[in-house]
């Protein structure tokens, strides 16, 4: 199988806030983990470290065996890391075949064309709507928007955080669909989400975090059925 | 129909594929009213339609159309704020008018001694957009607008202090903070407060026009490239930019460093159109109203920013004969530009006038794109 990344004792600090307390795990190819816990508890910005925006003092980040905790935030793209970060970030002015493109910034020009064409396969609403302006694009649409836009540059790591914030239930059920799409065809996936129930059912494996720390561990089916979950995250 | 789209995409790289059309049709008004501006202004002179003081602002006419294109560069395209615009120019104006000075007695061919002086200015200015744009692009928030304004009051004393004199064998001499004894006043270059004297005005409203040209031809080809479409992602969406792989500080970084180059150069053929030119005329003020050009022309709007300054550097020489009622006039004439610039009907009337009128036009493309325009402008 192989690991993809792993993510050793990383400590991040916003200015004197503690944010990230010595938190390590790992993704093998293939998987997907996801990572689960409260508000605040510190998923995004996990995920803001891996991707070079954010550094952790101590630690290291490996990615495909290979040290990228100092790797600029610009790099990691072409790395094969994409990451979709939190409240759909699309270009708002552009239209959704522009943003697209714009994806594939750092991506050979020969892939192009077959990356677009996955795209418009796995999301048929985004290829009704090429010419439409993305700002005016539905919630679940921009999402779908800019997990397609991850797309384009060919992730062999691909970055969710909290793809079904502020969803309908059956569109949340719709981006799940197309999550468990992605990963059968081959993207391996690390998922941020608050909905632990939906998280927990689609992933291999999950880490739970609290205030910065990992709390607890193990595959999607051992974590649904984990009391302190339960309790914790998915209402008893 | 969507296979059809689909394959139009496919058919384009990357490279083209965003707003071709749109380009060509920005691209084509700007040279229009550049061309057609510099042919009526010709006109003008030669029939004595255009009196001698309107004249003489030809070239500021150019410097100021060119100026406003290099700063959408950075407030429209960048999406930064910069309040010191003139300090470039300022830049621009005292290293051409001290390169144009030594070269003089070397080269004789004038229109080789600007071209020397406007690359030489466009570095020096480049070098300090670096040293500025360096240290606070890849910050966040709106540093730029504080650190410009500084820089324009900086240089403006800067050059209050700087002295710069031939002695009679040609040799170039420096003084800082005081005058350089034993020169004559023909020697005098720079003289502190009282600026550049003795320039021999190579600066004609044809080198200036091309001047501009070239401007405009940088900017319209930074915003059509890769590179642009970066720069005005970024803009859009800082966060989703990062996502992407986009070196936010990278292309920000560019569109500063070449505004501020192309400022220079502006800055340079200004200087070399009066016989002296004092510090003090590169102030806080003159960076306002190159921003004023603007946000008039519309923030982001190349051609509309190119009329603005035009119409705002014209009107007070023009009304001068109205004495009294001149400011009056003036301030009409603002809120006639910004009307026509902002307005979403009149924009929409312009656009559709184009529709009819484009050479270019592509009857695919178009039809599904009218209606949208209006939207789109206003985001
Ligand atoms: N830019 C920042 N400056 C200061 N503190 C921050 C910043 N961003 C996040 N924090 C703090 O770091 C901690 C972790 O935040 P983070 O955004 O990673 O949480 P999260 O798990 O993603 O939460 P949510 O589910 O609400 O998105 C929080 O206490 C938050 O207040
Ligand atoms: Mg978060």
């Amino acid at each position: 199988m192989g690991t993809v990344l792993t993510v050793k004792n990383i400590n991040v600090y916003y200015g004197a806030i503690h944010a990230i307390k010595g938190i390590s795990f790992d993704v093998n190819r293939g998987e997907i983990v996801t990572l689960i816990g409260a508000n605040g508890a510190g998923k995004s910005t996990t995920l803001h470290t891996v991707s070079g925006l954010l550094r952790s003092k101590t630690g290291d980040i490996e990615f495909l065996e290979e040290s990228i905790a100092h790797t600029p935030a610009h790099k990691i793209v072409s790395k094969g890391i994409s990451h979709v970060p939190e409240g759909r970030r699309i270009f708002q002015g552009m239209t959704v075949e522009e943003n697209l493109q714009m994806g594939a910034f750092v991506t050979k020009q020969d892939r192009i064309e077959h990356n677009l064409e996955y795209v418009y396969e796995q999301f048929p609403r985004l290829k009704e709507r090429t010419k439409q302006i993305a700002g005016t694009l539905s919630g679940g649409e921009q999402q779908m928007l800019a997990m397609g836009r991850a797309l384009m540059s060919d992730p062999e790591l691909l970055m969710l955080d909290e793809p079904s914030m502020g969803l309908a239930p059956i569109l949340v059920d719709q981006i799940f669909e197309i999550i468990k799409n992605l990963n059968k065809a081959g993207t391996t996936i690390l998922l941020v989400e608050q909905n632990a129930q939906m998280a927990l059912s689609v992933a291999d494996r999950a880490y739970v975090i609290e205030t910065g720390k990992i709390s607890l561990t193990g595959t999607g089916e051992e974590l649904a059925k984990s009391d302190e979950v339960r309790k914790a995250y998915l209402g008893g | 129909m969507a296979d059809r789209i689909l394959k139009s995409i496919n058919t384009r790289g990357l490279k083209n594929a965003v707003r071709g059309s749109e380009y060509k049709k920005e691209a084509l008004i700007s040279y229009g009213i550049l061309i057609g501006g510099y042919i009526l202004l010709q006109l003008g002179a030669m029939t004595g339609l255009i009196g001698r003081n309107l004249q003489g602002q030809f070239v500021p006419i150019c410097v100021y159309v060119s100026l406003a294109i290099s700063l959408n560069l950075v407030v429209g395209i960048s999406g930064e704020l910069s309040l010191g615009h003139a300090g470039f120019m300022a830049v621009g104006a005292f290293t051409g008018a001290v390169v144009v000075r030594v070269l003089e007695n070397g080269i004789g061919f004038a229109p080789l001694r600007l071209l020397i002086a406007l690359l030489i200015s466009a570095a020096m200015a480049a070098l300090a957009g670096l040293i500025i744009g360096l240290p606070i692009l890849g910050l966040r928030g709106d540093y730029l607008a504080i650190v410009t304004l500084a820089f324009g009051e900086i240089i403006k004393n800067f050059m209050n202090v700087i002295y710069f004199a031939l002695d009679e064998n040609g040799h170039l001499k420096f003084a800082f903070n005081h005058e350089i004894e034993g020169i004559s006043n023909a020697g005098r270059v720079l003289t502190g407060p009282i600026g550049a004297t003795g320039v021999t005005k190579i600066a004609t409203f044809t080198y200036a026009a091309i001047l501009t040209a070239f401007t405009l031809f940088v900017v319209l080809n930074i915003k059509n490239s890769k590179q642009g479409r970066a720069i005005m992602a970024i803009r859009d969406n800082r966060i989703a930019g990062e996502s992407i792989g986009l070196n936010v500080k990278k292309y920000k970084l560019m569109a500063f460093v070449v505004s501020a180059s192309l400022a220079g150069m502006a800055g340079c053929m200004f200087g070399q159109n009066f016989s002296t030119l004092a510090p003090a005329k590169f102030n806080f003020n003159t960076s306002v109203l190159i921003l004023v050009f603007v946000v008039l022309g519309g923030i982001g709007n190349i051609w509309g920013g190119m009329i603005a300054a035009a119409l705002l550097t014209i009107l007070p020489e023009a009304l001068r004969q109205f004495s009294d009622y001149r400011m009056l006039a003036y301030s009409i004439v603002l809120i006639g530009v910004m009307i026509a610039t902002y307005n979403p009907t009149i924009k929409s009337r312009i656009s559709a006038f184009w529709n009819k009128v484009n050479p270019f036009k592509n009857k695919d493309k178009d039809k599904g794109k009218k209606p949208k325009k209006t939207g789109k402008e206003a985001a």
